[in-house]
């Protein structure tokens, strides 16, 4: 893999035109409220309450795994009896959960109210909650709405839902003052690492979502909005009404896409291709490096993506361009044409599916036969149990992976699976 | 509406769900929204079973409400009828769906699929999942035994066969305790008729009223059905639940006397190791040690009177969420002149063991986080729990094995008798650090949270005084001399003491605290 060249991709072909197969059914994936348990990490001044049922709680103790925190900075208002049968009313009965939460929590300075499936059903409206409470907390909680019901988001929409609550309290920034605003969390050494190529390149960045809920980015017509998460459609649509212009590149995952991507930014400020280079030259050398220690692992296998995180896509780019993979299905939960369109025409033609009847995608999996599915938690023990090597698909959403000095533990990610059922002799 | 940061129990769906994945050829139509089937992982992951649960989700979405979520329901059902060929069919909602009132019950009920199918009505905002469970189980029961009560034979000179109720899919240590039962059982000459829900099949449940009577492992899902076996079918049912040395003796009594057997023989068992672990010299340290319970009740009931029979600790508290079953818990409270803490606030059982200060949790994995933020040993006896508590080597609760398990799961978080004396000895040894013990090296290989928790004493201050600093604004001070003796005694039992010694100069008004003070609470406390 060291210095050789990619193999060239006629931006006509890829995935472009690729047929889609569009199902409708049990779909085997988790709602938008998942996004709070990496959320919740990133912005440590953040609160999230959903406003929900038992099951919100028990899905977001779950998802999280392992319960890592005596008090984290997530909870649930469950709905009771009492709520809906109109014995309690409700908006008085937030108003002091919401009281309760913040006189136990005096370092929280911004508070997402979190919409769920009950919640929606029963039309609690929660945007007016938060006008209220934060009128009464004015100066101190800033009181933000969202919805991550499933019945609206599915498992990364979550994030989506949560940014773009954000962008209206954005500091509006001067239309001369031009910067790269990078968007979708990242882990903090990833940012780190972006920061310090940015700095490299001289282009000013900023993050979102922030570390601090009160250090918010700045927008304005000078913003360039590079996106590190395939997943933020109306985050990003609300981004360009507020002025910023939106870069075309694909995802930081692998060398190539990390490249793009940055290279995206420096072309928009107009960095001569030779400082480019020369600034990308060590981590992406490394990349290729790290990158190519798997490649006789996963070279010539042949993958299966049940649908998940909207990840699916770009990982499937990396795959198959820098460690030689063969795509057998690519699910996503949503095809969002515009977020991939630097994507798609460098994935190798396959075939791609977008929503999912479980049952009938199972089906086809068990009939091909992958060498490496790529599933969700609900599913990765049983295909095992069939033969089948997995991945679990959360800890790609959990785990830094973006970047040049990532890109070797993403293939790892990927080759582990393969490389321990070597290993095993039971 | 309650503001909650982590649940003990799933909602009631779950619990149905824990039925359905227990049996085999039944399965479960579940109208719910997407994101509903993060509880398959429960069963893939925390259990590591090898199986999807048999469940079918409707997985609608805001574009369907007000539509044809209806007709979801339908399709639902007769696809999984078509492709899982179920014996038996459980039909319900989740939270989201009872909202919205399909009737998916009555809906499936109309399709005349020809199996039996169980329409379930479980009302997710006021109820819990092991309350959904215990209703799951028994409306199936119900459905595949039928009202008609027959005469019941003779036994004849038949072996005496029994159930065992209650076992489930994500139940602590059901698997291996169902195995313990059985052998304990054996012992006494009874048979194992049906296991239920756990390995039951629709065929199987319906020949429960074969047996003689019913065994109540777990009541909090297995006691509404057998009290409607007894009521309807006339089958006697036995209650107590043999988990340690004492219940398992009254539990073979129990069988004894209802099956009209002698099992005087068996009550005493070679098998049985904790009397003689527990009275063995060694054990002689476990004496007094106050153990906090919290957990299901079934669990925590049998927890505290292990504890205080058969370990000689002192229970300090003792509690349950399982609000199903408060009154047997108040009860057995009562013996230990405790008030039970029936709750199911995470925080609020957090600030009662932190007022108890006890030197072990015996809990949930709820109660191992606390225990491991107030740095103190703990030991899981009840779900929910983790992966890690889903062992592959055989380790019931239950049983002669189940008591010997329980001695060395309890005791292991615990410093080990010589070694206590050891430490003691060489304490003022310039040379013998702090770190010395097994339990000592922070961040050493044992990963029990008890690793932390014995080391970190040292540095952090006792939860008691942290809680005094809290409600007080009178913190307690320490002449550098007071300190510097205190530091003298073992680091393990240094925390009770400045506990001790601080409580003693509040209720007297001494300050500062001094070597003598030290001292006077030492001979006030008689330790």
């Amino acid at each position: 893999m060291t210095g050789t060249a990619l193999p060239t991709i006629n931006p006509a072909t890829g995935c472009v035109d690729a047929p889609v197969l569009r199902e409708r059914g049990q779909r085997e994936v988790f709602c938008g409220l998942t996004g709070i348990v990496w959320l919740h990490r990133k912005m440590q001044d953040a609160f999230f309450l959903v406003v929900g049922s038992r099951t919100c709680a028990h899905l977001i103790q779950s998802a999280a795994g392992v319960m890592i925190f005596a008090e984290p900075r997530f909870a649930t208002a469950i709905l009771g009896d009492r709520d809906l049968a109109g014995m309690a009313d409700c908006n008085e009965e937030l108003d002091r959960v919401v009281r309760e939460l913040l006189a136990r929590r005096p370092d929280i300075s911004t508070l997402f109210l979190v919409g769920s499936c009950p919640s929606e059903v029963i039309k609690l409206d929660l945007g007016r909650a938060a006008e209220r409470l934060g009128g009464e907390y004015a100066g101190r909680v800033r009181i933000l709405n969202y919805s991550g019901s499933g019945i609206e988001t599915t498992f990364t929409q979550g994030e989506d839902a949560c940014l773009k609550a954000l962008v209206p309290v954005l500091p509006e920034a001067p239309a001369t003052q031009e910067s790269v605003l990078v968007c979708g969390t990242l882990a903090d050494v990833v940012e780190d690492q972006f920061g310090r190529l940015f700095a490299e390149l001289g282009i000013p960045v900023q993050f979102f979502p922030p570390r601090r809920a009160t250090q918010l980015p700045s927008i304005g017509s000078g913003t360039k909005l590079l996106l590190a998460q395939p997943f933020l459609n109306e985050t990003t649509r609300a981004l360009q009404s507020c002025g910023a212009t939106l870069l075309a590149a694909p995802y930081p995952l692998g060398v190539e896409g990390t490249t793009a991507w940055l290279r995206a930014a420096a072309e928009a400020f107009g960095i001569a291709p030779e400082r480019f280079a020369s600034a990308i030259a060590a981590p992406a050398q490394r990349a290729r490096t790290a990158v190519a220690r798997y490649r006789s692992t996963l070279e010539g296998k042949r993958l299966f993506f049940f649908p998940d995180s909207q990840l699916e896509i770009p990982l499937a780019r990396f795959l198959a361009r820098e460690l030689g993979v063969e795509l057998l299905e690519v699910g996503t939960p949503y095809l969002d044409r515009a977020l991939v369109a630097a994507e798609l025409p460098l994935v190798p033609a396959t075939q791609l599916a977008e929503g999912q009847d479980v049952e009938k995608q199972l089906d086809r999996c068990l009939a091909a036969r992958p060498d490496l599915t790529i599933c969700g938690l609900g599913l990765a023990n049983p295909l095992e149990a069939e033969g089948l090597r997995t991945k679990w698909s959360i800890e790609l959403v959990f785990s830094p992976i973006q970047g040049f000095d990532q890109a070797g533990d993403l293939a790892e990610l990927f080759a582990r699976p393969l490389q321990r059922i070597a290993r095993l002799k039971v | 509406m309650q503001l909650t940061l982590w649940t003990y129990e799933g909602p009631p769906h779950v619990g149905a769900m824990r039925v359905a994945t227990s049996m085999e050829g039944v399965h479960y139509v579940l109208h719910a929204p997407q994101g509903d089937t993060y509880a398959d992982l429960l069963f893939t992951m925390i259990e590591r079973r090898s199986a999807r649960p048999p469940v079918t989700y409707t997985t609608f979405q805001a574009r369907d409400l007000g539509g044809d979520t209806a007709n979801l329901v339908v399709t639902a059902v007769r696809d999984a009828y078509e492709r899982f060929k179920p014996r038996a069919l459980l039909v319900g909602e989740s939270c989201t769906a009872e909202l919205i009132q399909d009737q998916a019950g009555a809906l499936a009920m109309g399709m005349q699929l020809p199996i039996p199918v169980v329409p379930l009505e479980l009302p997710s905002y006021s109820k819990k999942e092991n309350w959904g469970a215990s209703e799951t189980f028994y409306h199936l029961v119900r459905t595949l035994v039928g009202s008609t009560a027959r005469p019941r034979p003779d036994r004849g000179d038949r072996r005496p066969r029994v159930n065992l109720l209650g076992a489930t899919a994500l139940g602590f240590r059901c698997r291996d305790d169902v195995r313990e039962v059985r052998e304990l059982l054996r012992t006494i000459g009874v048979d194992v008729h049906v296991v239920a829900p756990l390995d039951a099949t629709p065929e199987t449940l319906a020949t429960l009223t074969d047996a003689d009577a019913n065994v109540v492992l777990y009541g909090e899902i297995g006691y509404t059905t057998a009290a409607w076996l007894q009521r309807v079918h006339q089958m006697p049912m036995v209650r107590t639940v043999p988990i340690g040395v004492g219940a398992t003796r009254d539990f073979l009594t129990e069988v004894g006397t209802v099956l009209g057997i002698d099992v005087r023989a068996a009550l005493e068992s070679p098998a049985a190791r904790l009397p003689w672990y527990s009275r063995s010299v060694d054990s002689t340290y476990l004496t007094g040690k106050r153990v906090f319970v919290f957990g299901d009740a079934t669990h925590a009931i049998a927890a505290a009177r292990i504890a205080r029979d058969e370990l000689g600790f002192e229970v300090v508290g003792l509690g349950t969420y399982s609000r199903e079953m408060a009154r047997e818990v108040r009860e057995a409270a009562q013996q230990y002149g405790l008030e039970a803490l029936i709750c199911d606030d995470y925080l609020a059982v957090e600030e009662a063991i932190t007022a108890a200060a006890p030197e072990l949790v015996l809990g949930t994995q709820m109660e191992r986080h606390i225990a491991k933020r107030l740095h103190i040993p703990c030991a899981v006896i009840s779900g929910p729990f983790h992966v890690q508590d889903v062992p592959a080597r055989y380790s019931p609760q239950m049983g002669w094995e189940g008591a010997n398990v329980i001695f060395d799961a309890w005791v292991h978080p615990l410093m080990m008798g010589l070694e206590e004396h050891l430490i003691t000895m060489f304490s003022e040894d310039f040379e013998f650090g702090e770190a010395g013990s097994h339990l000592g090296a922070r961040g050493g290989h044992v990963s029990s949270s008890s690793v932390e928790g014995a080391t970190a004493v040292l540095d952090a201050p006792a939860p008691i005084a942290t809680v005094t600093v809290a409600a007080d604004p009178s913190v307690p001070v320490w002449t550098a001399e007071g300190e510097k003796e205190l530091k003298k005694i073992p680091f393990f039992v240094r925390k009770k003491a400045r506990a001790n010694t601080e409580r003693f100069a509040a209720e007297r008004g001494i300050t500062p605290i001094d070597v003598t003070t030290l001292y006077e609470a030492k001979a006030h406390y008689g330790k």
